[in-house]
C-alpha cells in the first residue's frame, strides 16, 4: 500500500499569520524603494531640464575633442567618446593585470618569508607588512609620483645602464622591431604548451605504471622554451631592435613607460603586496601542525610534503581572500585620477566636465567595475565549490 | 622483569646546552644553517650600508630652522624646517588662522569620546546620551554662530580634524545600517533579501572614488530644485553608504556562524524575531567578528584620504594646499609627506594594536 | 638474548633550558614485544615514543632503533621512519585526499611503487582493519572510529617493524573506542612490535607483555600487566591506579 500523501498546506490569511505579515512587510519595502527611486529620478529629470543638459547615451558617438596622455589603441582627439572610454578601460586593465602579477609574486615571497629560519628576514617581512598596510594608498601613490617627478634626473641628462634610460620622462628601453620571426616564436610557444601537456600526461602514466618519477616541471618548461626559440629561428631569427638614443631635450625611440604609469603600478603593487603577504601567511598557518608530523612519520621528503600536503590545503584557504585583493587592486587603480594617469575614471571625469552628462558617465564606470567584480566573484564561487574539502 | 621496591627519584637537572637566551637565539635564528648565515650576511650588509645613510639624511644632517635658505645649503639633509613653518596649515587646512584653537578643542573632544567608548567601564545607555551631547558641542564649536564665535562654513574645514571627523561619524552611522542590511540579507522574505543583496553587491563592486563622484556630482541632481545639501554632508553620506556595505558582509559572516540551535532555543522560549536578534544572536555574532570590523574601521580611516579628490581638503590635501603655492618651500614636499605618513601610521598602528587587545579580551572570556 | 629492537640508554630530554621532560631513561624493547606506557598527564609518555621516530630530539644519551642510532643524520632518520609506523591521537589524515590516496601516497612517492601494486597493498590493509568499503570516501566523511582505523591502515602500508600508538582512542567517542581497540588487539596477535601510550587498561591486560609506568619524566615501574595492575609496588603507581580504576 502506498504511504499516505501529506495534506495540502493550509494558508491562513488572518491578520496575525506569518505568511500575511511577511507579504505585508515585503510590499511595504517594495513600495518604499520604488517610490524613492521614482522621486530621485523625477528630480534629476527636472534639474537636468532646467540646466539644459540632455540625457541619454548618444553623446558616445560624438567626437571627444580631448587628448589622452598615453594609450594603446591609437586614439586621437577626433575620435568618438566611446573610443576615449575604451582607451581608458585598456589603460586600467594594463596597470591592473601587470599589478596583479607583480603583487602576487612580491606578496607571496614576503608571506613565505615570515616563516623563514632567519630572524632578520622574518623581522624585515613583518616590518614591511606593518609599514605598507598602515599608510593610505593615495598617500603612497602621491609619494611614488613625487619620487618619479622630483627625485629622478632631468630628461636631458638621464641615468643610464647600457641602452636603458631612467629620467623624469620615464623609463625608456629597447624593444624589438616587430618581424615575422616573433610571430613564429609565439606560435612556437603555443605549440610547446600543447606538447608539454601531452608530455605531462605521458609522464604521469609512466609513473603510475612503474613508480619511476619523471620531472614534471623542468622538462615541460624546457620544451616550451625550446619550441619558442625554434619558432623564432625558423622565422628568420630577427634581432633588430628600436634602440633609444639620447636626444637634445629627451630620450627618443625605443619603448617607454611614463612616470605616471610607473608610480601607479609600483604604488599599487607595494601596497597590495602587504595584504597578499598576510593572506598567504594565514593560509600557511591554517594547515594543522599534525599534517606535517603525519607526513614526516610516513617518510615524505620536505618537498613532497609541501607539494602534496601543505600547498593544496593552504591554497584552498588562500585563494578566496587573494581574489578579493586582486579586486581591491583593480578598484584602487581608479586613484590614478589623482596623478594624471588616464585610466577609465580619469577619462570619465573629463567627459563629465565637457558634456555635463554626470549620470551616464558615472553609470558607465560603475558598469565597468561591476563587470570585473561580478565575474571575479563568479569564478571564485565556482573555484570554492569545486575544491571544497568534502565533509559529511 | 620487576623493578625494585623503592625507586630513586631523579631530580630535575638543568639542560647541558642552553637553548634559550640571547646567544642561542642568535645562533639558531641568524646562523642556523649555511643558507641562513649567507642571508644574514647579505641582508645585514645591505642594512648596515643603507640605514646609516638614511639616518644621516633624516636626523644627523637635518635642519630644523624654518628658513628656506638654510635648507638650500649644500650637504644639508632633511629640511624639517618646512614642518615647523607650515605645520598649522598642514594640520588644520584652510580653517581661519586665528580660530584654529576651535578645531583643536573640538577634535580633542571627539578623540576623548572615542577613547571613552573603548573602555569597558563606560558601556551603558548613558554613552549614547554622551555622544549626542558631545556631537552637538562639536558642531557648535566648529561651525560657530553661538557664544560669540564667528561662523566658519564647512568648505573651510580641513586637515586632520576633517579626517578624524569623517572617519568617526561614518563609522557611527554606518554600523547600525550595516547591522540592518546584514539581517536583511539573511531574511526569509525574498524582496527584502533581494534589495539588501543588490545594495551590498553594487556598492562593493565599485571603487570608493566613484561613490564620492556620485555624491558630489549626482546628489545635487537628485534633490528637488532649490534644495542644496552641504558638500560635507553629501560626502559623509557617500562614505557611510560605502562603509556600511563592507561592514554588512563582515557581520553577515558572524551571523552565519551562530548555530541554528540558538535561534531555536530562543523561539522555544517565546522570544520574537527582533528580541532574538538583538538579545541572543547579534551579541554573539558581533563578538566573533570584532577583528574583521576593526579592520574595516582602519580601512575607513585610510579611505577618508580620498575626499581630497572631491576637493575636501583633509590631511593629504591640505599638505598640497600648504606647499604647492609656496615656491620657497615646494621642493621640500617629501619631508611634508613623511610628516603626514607618520601621523597616519601612528593612528592606524594604534588602532590595530587596540584591535589585537580586544581580540585577546574576547578570547579570555571564552577560556574556562 | 637477541638484540633489542629499541634501546634507550640514559636518554635525557629538555624543553628549553630548564624543563627536564625525560630523565635518565633506560629501556630495552625486544622484537615482537608489546608494551603499554601509562602515567599521569605531563609524565613524558608521548615525548618518549615521539623520540623513537625523531618527531622529538633527545639531547643526551643514546637511542638505537633497529640497529641504527638516532642522531642528526637525515639519512638515518629516513631509514628508521620507513620501519616505524605511527598512529596519532588526532588521526592526522590528509583531508583533501581520499582514503585510498592517503594510503598509497607514501608507497608511490617515496617507495617508488607502481600505482596498481600500491593500491592492491592498500586494499589488503584496509581489509585488515575492516574498512575496505570506504576506500573512495574522503576522511571528513567518516566517523572518528573509522578515521582512526584508516590511520592505522595507512601506517601499516609501509610494512613497519614497529608500530607506535600515541593515545589512539583518547579523541574518540566511547562507542567507537572498542572498534579501534579490536583492530589493535588483532594486530598485536600477529607479532608486530607495538608500543602504545594509552589509558585503556582492558587493552593492556589483554595484550601487553609489559606495562611501563612513567611519572615526571622517569620510568617508575615496569612489570607484567597482571603483576602491575594487581600488585603495584610503588606508592606512585598505587596512587595512579587507584584514581583510574577507582570507578
Amino acid at each position: 500500500m502506498q504511504a499516505p500523501k501529506a495534506p495540502p498546506k493550509k494558508r491562513d490569511w488572518s491578520w496575525r499569520s506569518q505568511a500575511f505579515r511577511g507579504l505585508l512587510y515585503q510590499l511595504i519595502a517594495i513600495v518604499a524603494v520604488v517610490s524613492a527611486v521614482w522621486w530621485l529620478a523625477s528630480n534629476s529629470m527636472e534639474n537636468m531640464r532646467v540646466r539644459g543638459i540632455k540625457s541619454g547615451f548618444d553623446f558616445l558617438s560624438q567626437p571627444a575633442g580631448f587628448d589622452i596622455g598615453e594609450e594603446l589603441i591609437g586614439y586621437d582627439s577626433n575620435n568618438a567618446y566611446w573610443r576615449a572610454f575604451l582607451a581608458g578601460v585598456v589603460n586600467t586593465l594594463r596597470v591592473a593585470v601587470i599589478g596583479i602579477v607583480l603583487t602576487t609574486i612580491l606578496g607571496t615571497l614576503i608571506g613565505v618569508g615570515r616563516f623563514s629560519r632567519n630572524g632578520l628576514v622574518r623581522g624585515l617581512c613583518r616590518a614591511y607588512v606593518e609599514l605598507f598596510r598602515n599608510i593610505p594608498i593615495l598617500l603612497q601613490l602621491l609619494m611614488w609620483y613625487l619620487m618619479f617627478t622630483e627625485l629622478l634626473p632631468e630628461a636631458a641628462e638621464p641615468a643610464r645602464w647600457g641602452n636603458v634610460f631612467l629620467s623624469k620622462g620615464g623609463l625608456t628601453y629597447p624593444i624589438p622591431v616587430w618581424a615575422q620571426g616573433f610571430a613564429w616564436a609565439i606560435w612556437g610557444v603555443l605549440a610547446g604548451i600543447v606538447a608539454s601537456v601531452f608530455y605531462r600526461r605521458w609522464a604521469k602514466r609512466i609513473f603510475e605504471e612503474t613508480g619511476k618519477g619523471r620531472s614534471m616541471v623542468w622538462v615541460p618548461l624546457a620544451i616550451i622554451c625550446a619550441a619558442g626559440i625554434l619558432g623564432w629561428a625558423l622565422g628568420g631569427a630577427p634581432t633588430a631592435m628600436h634602440v633609444p638614443k639620447q636626444g637634445e631635450l629627451m630620450v627618443e625611440g625605443g619603448g617607454s613607460l611614463s612616470p605616471e604609469f610607473m608610480s601607479v603600478l609600483l604604488g599599487l603593487t607595494f601596497y597590495t603586496a602587504a595584504f597578499v603577504a598576510e593572506v598567504v601567511r594565514a593560509g600557511i598557518s591554517s594547515v594543522a601542525r599534525g599534517q606535517s608530523e603525519a607526513a614526516s612519520a610516513l617518510g615524505l621528503t620536505k618537498s613532497l610534503e609541501m607539494r602534496k600536503i601543505l600547498l593544496p590545503q593552504a591554497l584552498r584557504v588562500i585563494i578566496p581572500p587573494m581574489t578579493n585583493q586582486y579586486l581591491n587592486l583593480t578598484k584602487n587603480s581608479s586613484l590614478a585620477v589623482a596623478i594624471g594617469y588616464p585610466d577609465v575614471v580619469s577619462i570619465s571625469n573629463t567627459a563629465i566636465n565637457q558634456t555635463g552628462r554626470a549620470v551616464e558617465c558615472i553609470a558607465l564606470i560603475m558598469a565597468v567595475y561591476l563587470t570585473t567584480s561580478l565575474s571575479t566573484s563568479f569564478f571564485m564561487n565556482w573555484y570554492n565549490n569545486k575544491s571544497a574539502i568534502k565533509e559529511r | 622483569m620487576s623493578e625494585t621496591l623503592n625507586y630513586q627519584f631523579i631530580e630535575s637537572r638543568p639542560a647541558p646546552m642552553r637553548t634559550e637566551g640571547f646567544m642561542p637565539w642568535i645562533k639558531s635564528n641568524l646562523f642556523g644553517n649555511w643558507q641562513s648565515s649567507v642571508t644574514t650576511f647579505i641582508v645585514g650588509g645591505l642594512l648596515l650600508y643603507y640605514v646609516p645613510q638614511f639616518l644621516s639624511w633624516a636626523v644627523f644632517r637635518a635642519t630644523t630652522v624654518n628658513d628656506a635658505d638654510a635648507c638650500r645649503v649644500a650637504g644639508v639633509g632633511a629640511c624639517w624646517g618646512v614642518i615647523k613653518e607650515k605645520y598649522r596649515l598642514i594640520i588644520f587646512g584652510r580653517y581661519p588662522f586665528d580660530e584654529q584653537w576651535r578645531p583643536l578643542i573640538a577634535t580633542l573632544l571627539m578623540i576623548a569620546l572615542v577613547i571613552a567608548s573603548c573602555t569597558r567601564a563606560l558601556w551603558s545607555k548613558w554613552l549614547v546620551v554622551l555622544w549626542v551631547a558631545g556631537l552637538a558641542l562639536y558642531f557648535a564649536i566648529m561651525h560657530g554662530g553661538v557664544m560669540g564665535m564667528s561662523v566658519v562654513p564647512t568648505d573651510r574645514w580641513g586637515g586632520l580634524p576633517l579626517t578624524i571627523m569623517l572617519a568617526t561619524l561614518s563609522i557611527i552611522f554606518a554600523f547600525p545600517l550595516a547591522v540592518v542590511v546584514a539581517l536583511g540579507r539573511r531574511s526569509h522574505l525574498p524582496a527584502i533579501r533581494t534589495f539588501c543583496t543588490i545594495y551590498v553587491e553594487l556598492v562593493r563592486g565599485v571603487p570608493l572614488i566613484s561613490v564620492l563622484f556620485m555624491a558630489s556630482f549626482m546628489f545635487p541632481l537628485f534633490m528637488p530644485a532649490g534644495v542644496t545639501i552641504d558638500v560635507l554632508i553629501r560626502v559623509l553620506a557617500g562614505i557611510t553608504l560605502f562603509a556600511a556595505a563592507y561592514m554588512a558582509e563582515v557581520i553577515r559572516g558572524g551571523l552565519q556562524a551562530i548555530p541554528k540551535g540558538q535561534v531555536e532555543a530562543s523561539a522555544s522560549l517565546g522570544l520574537s524575531y527582533w528580541q532574538t536578534q538583538f538579545k541572543i544572536v547579534l551579541p554573539q555574532a558581533l563578538a566573533m567578528v570584532v577583528p574583521g570590523l576593526m579592520n574595516n574601521f582602519i580601512s575607513l580611516f585610510k579611505d577618508t584620504s580620498l575626499v581630497t579628490i572631491v576637493s575636501l581638503y583633509e590631511l593629504t590635501g591640505s599638505l598640497g594646499l600648504a606647499l604647492n603655492s609656496d615656491a620657497n618651500w615646494r621642493p621640500y614636499k617629501f619631508e611634508g609627506y613623511l610628516f603626514i605618513t607618520a601621523i597616519f601610521f601612528a593612528f592606524c598602528f594604534a588602532m590595530s594594536r587596540y584591535s589585537l587587545w580586544v581580540e585577546e579580551q574576547l578570547s579570555k572570556s571564552k577560556l574556562r | 638474548m637477541s638484540e633489542p629492537i629499541i634501546k634507550f640508554d640514559k636518554v635525557n630530554k629538555w624543553y628549553g633550558n630548564s624543563f627536564h621532560v625525560l630523565r635518565d631513561i633506560d629501556l630495552s624493547v625486544a622484537k615482537g614485544e608489546r608494551i603499554v606506557v601509562c602515567g599521569p598527564s605531563g609524565s613524558g609518555k608521548s615525548t618518549l615514543i615521539r623520540c623513537i621516530n625523531r618527531l622529538e630530539e633527545h639531547q643526551q644519551g643514546h637511542l638505537t632503533v633497529d640497529g641504527v642510532e638516532l642522531t642528526d643524520d637525515v639519512k638515518a632518520i629516513d631509514e628508521i621512519r620507513k620501519n616505524v609506523g605511527m598512529v596519532f591521537q588526532q588521526f592526522n589524515l590528509f583531508p583533501h585526499l581520499t582514503v585510498l590516496e592517503n594510503l598509497t601516497l607514501s608507497p608511490m612517492f617515496v617507495g617508488n611503487m607502481p600505482k596498481k601494486e600500491a593500491e592492491e597493498k592498500a586494499m589488503v590493509q584496509l581489509n585488515r582493519v575492516r574498512i575496505a568499503e570506504q576506500a573512495g570516501k574522503y576522511p571528513l566523511q567518516l566517523s572518528g572510529g573509522q578515521q582512526q582505523r584508516v590511520a592505522i591502515a595507512r601506517a601499516l602500508c609501509l610494512t613497519p617493524k614497529i608500530m607506535l600508538f600515541d593515545e589512539p582512542t583518547s579523541a574518540l567517542d566511547p562507542e567507537m573506542v572498542s572498534e579501534v581497540l579490536d583492530v589493535m588487539v588483532e594486530l598485536a596477535k600477529q607479532g608486530i612490535t607495538m608500543i602504545c601510550v594509552t589509558h585503556e587498561m582492558g587493552f593492556a591486560k589483554a595484550v601487553a607483555d609489559r606495562v611501563i609506568f612513567m611519572d615526571q619524566g622517569q620510568i617508575i615501574e615496569q612489570n607484567k600487566p597482571d603483576a602491575f595492575f594487581n600488585h603495584p609496588q610503588t606508592d606512585r603507581a598505587k596512587d595512579f591506579l587507584g584514581k583510574i580504576l577507582g570507578h
